[in-house]
């Protein structure tokens, strides 16, 4: 399928040294629903601010690149999820990227995989060991919409989307979660995803930044170093008021 | 063979096919629907077996896939018309209480075409013994609740796999033909395959799926495109003996053209010729309301369904350059996550004028803006049907807004 034509992978255009460059790791194996949706978002984004973005797409066969300035990984049933583990621990170019201060966001199963371990068809499997968190099985799966009141830190609004998923992820004591709940389960019931430097991990899955600008906004402000100005954002904002009333009631 | 008279039921099976019918007939009558399923279910609730009864000494085919089998269904039991009656659930109703419904209603009849729901299709396999089963594509649909695509391409191939029954099958689908080659039987249709994102990693061993001008192969294992006995050439369909027959069709676009070849294909297992069956075809208008064309206040409706990325996709190549109004709603035959919307690329829309409407239009307003696509917010379709001028209006819609529509067009069929 090909992507929104401005945003279309390729140095040549877009790119250069300057461009902001978007890396979407394998899209071939977590890529369930909709997750293309953050790349699209982000680039939109980036774009109406005057910043060049090149997006690269990449697969789980294809070498992790180093030049990535936000780094998206999207969510995925159990059997991709454990081979998206081997294949990203055997490169290592992810766990590179992010020591160094790379931004990143984290969807559902790719959140989960940045975790110390995680459960796929019933077996524990090793995860990217990036974050002190692990995911276990939940007695019920995880299905509707989630929303939360995130970290005071972040200065974000309340994040609004929809969850699918069976696992709960547990973190560490040294990690913030993005949010504490006020609909859905997230992580646990109590919090959802997990803050830490420039990463964002969430079970919001697909596009979760469809209804959360303002979490787009500050992984672009993150990845170059700057504020970014205000754009118009009357349908993003009619599209939350409506599904934080819907969890409301 | 013998067909099944209505002594030879026994007679648990005859009392619910009896009261199956009185059911549906009491559903239609009351409004609630088109009776398909209601009456199938309670003859299910009485003889668990009463599918089995009456497909027996019926000679079946069966049609399934993600997108396109309501369509294949009817295509088919024209072309099949050439031999005699054919019992059809040509309702959408595609579960084994809406083939037991379907069959009840149309009594004895030498042949049935029945419209299968992938996740019951070795189910109705078991319960109806068919001749031939067409399989025309996997992919995603509705995954809040739906098998993810690969174990659905499993559970066909177990469903097929060393069975008499013939299998029809789409040879650039790498899902389908994964399920379909351990059939003892089995005859390729070119079908085309639009929507690839569903079947790039192998379904047998887990290596990419390489594509290039058409064909494709497995980069790890022997999984190929077969070579199609089946094929279209524009508006022709060409058969396994290079017979090129001419395909009018009421119904827009290429998919319908691969739909045709592939109700030929199975029309032939059972000896139509498709000289025969091929005019037949061009008989068919629109199917429970899917491309059926309106006239109302001036304006020409045209309605199309599509309920996965999928289907977006061929929509988008059915639909004419005028005036779109897409409609999309996330209650529970759709699925509640909108997620979708961004696996389906809008910029086939680009330069058309685009109305949006429906319960989440707003989800709908958000992805069309990262897209780039001007787009009019409508809180209901008749003010959408006064925003644009006399003349056409294409109908974009997933199921639920396709019937909420439907209704305000007096249940168009």
């Amino acid at each position: 399928m090909s992507t929104d034509p401005r945003h279309r992978a390729g140095s040549d255009e877009v790119g250069g040294e300057s461009a902001l460059r978007i890396v979407w790791l394998c899209p071939d194996l977590l890529s369930t629903y909709g997750d293309r949706g953050n790349m699209l978002i982000l680039a939109r984004r980036a774009y109406a601010r005057g910043i060049p973005v090149e997006t690269l797409e990449v697969r789980s066969d294809e070498a992790v690149p180093q030049e990535g300035d936000i780094y998206l990984l999207g969510g995925g049933e159990d059997g991709p999820q454990a081979l998206a583990a081997q294949r990203l621990n055997a490169d290592q170019g992810l766990h590179r990227a992010l020591a160094r201060g790379a931004t990143a966001l984290v969807v559902c199963a790719g959140y989960q995989l940045v975790g110390t371990s995680f459960f796929a068809k019933g077996e524990k499997v090793p995860g990217l060991g990036i974050l002190d968190m692990h995911s276990d099985r939940g007695s019920t799966r995880a299905v509707g919409e989630v929303a939360g009141v995130p970290d005071p830190g972040l200065r974000l609004p309340t994040v609004t989307g929809f969850e699918n998923h069976g696992g709960r992820t547990h973190l560490g004591p040294g990690l913030t979660p993005l949010a504490r709940i006020t609909a859905g389960i997230g992580n646990d019931g109590t919090t959802e995803g997990v803050w830490q430097g420039k990463l964002i991990g969430t079970y919001m899955h697909g596009p979760a930044l469809a209804r959360n600008p303002a979490l787009a906004d500050l992984l672009i402000s993150w990845a170059v170093g700057s504020t970014v100005d205000p754009i118009d954002d009357t349908w993003p904002d009619k599209l939350r008021r409506e599904r934080l009333a819907a969890v409301r009631g | 063979m013998t067909t099944p008279e209505p002594g030879h039921l026994p007679l648990r099976a005859k009392v619910a096919s009896s009261l199956s019918r009185t059911a549906a007939a009491l559903s239609r009558a009351a409004g609630r629907g088109d009776g398909s399923v209601i009456g199938g279910w309670l003859g299910l609730k009485i003889d668990p077996d009463l599918l089995r009864h009456l497909a027996a000494g019926r000679r079946v085919a069966l049609v399934s896939g993600t997108n396109g089998k309501t369509t294949t269904t009817r295509l088919t039991a024209a072309a099949m018309g050439v031999l005699g009656d054919v019992a059809t659930n040509s309702l959408g109703a595609n579960m084994p209480t809406g083939h037991t419904s379907a069959l009840a209603r149309a009594g004895h009849t030498p042949y049935a075409v029945l419209e299968v729901d992938e996740h019951y299709l070795r189910q109705v396999i078991e319960a109806t013994d068919p001749l031939a089963v067409a399989l025309l594509n996997l992919s995603r649909d509705q995954l809040d609740r739906a098998k993810e695509v690969a174990m659905m391409a499993t559970l066909w191939r177990d469903a097929v796999r060393d069975r008499d029954t013939r299998v029809v099958a789409n040879a650039d689908d790498p899902m389908v033909v994964f399920a379909a080659r351990g059939a003892r039987h089995v005859t390729w249709v070119a079908s085309g395959q639009r929507w690839h994102d569903d079947s790039w990693v192998c379904p047998a061993c887990g290596s990419h799926i390489v594509r290039a001008e058409g064909d494709w192969h497995c980069a790890g294992c022997d999984l190929r495109r077969p070579i199609p006995q089946w094929t279209v050439e524009g508006d022709l369909v060409v058969d396994p003996a290079g017979a090129r027959h001419p395909i009018t069709l009421q119904l827009p676009g290429r998919i319908n053209r691969a739909n045709a070849a592939t109700a030929l294909a199975i029309a032939a297992q059972f000896g139509v010729d498709p000289a025969k069956a091929a005019p037949l075809l061009g008989q068919v208008a629109s199917i429970a309301g899917r491309y059926a064309t309106v006239q109302r206040d001036g304006r020409t409706v045209r309605l199309l369904l599509a309920k996965n990325p999928a289907g977006w996709l061929e929509a988008f190549d059915m639909a004419e350059h005028a005036p779109t109004l897409l409609a999309i709603n996330a209650r529970d035959p759709d699925g509640l996550d909108t997620s979708w919307l961004y696996d389906v690329d809008f910029s086939p829309l680009h330069g058309r004028r685009v109305l949006i409407t429906g319960d989440r239009a707003m989800d709908l307003a958000v992805r069309l803006e990262v897209n780039e696509i001007p787009f009019e917010h409508m809180t209901n379709f008749n003010r959408a049907l006064a925003a644009v001028p006399p003349g056409r209006l294409e109908v974009i819609a997933n199921y639920t807004a396709f019937q909420d529509i439907r209704a305000e067009l007096n249940r168009v069929n």
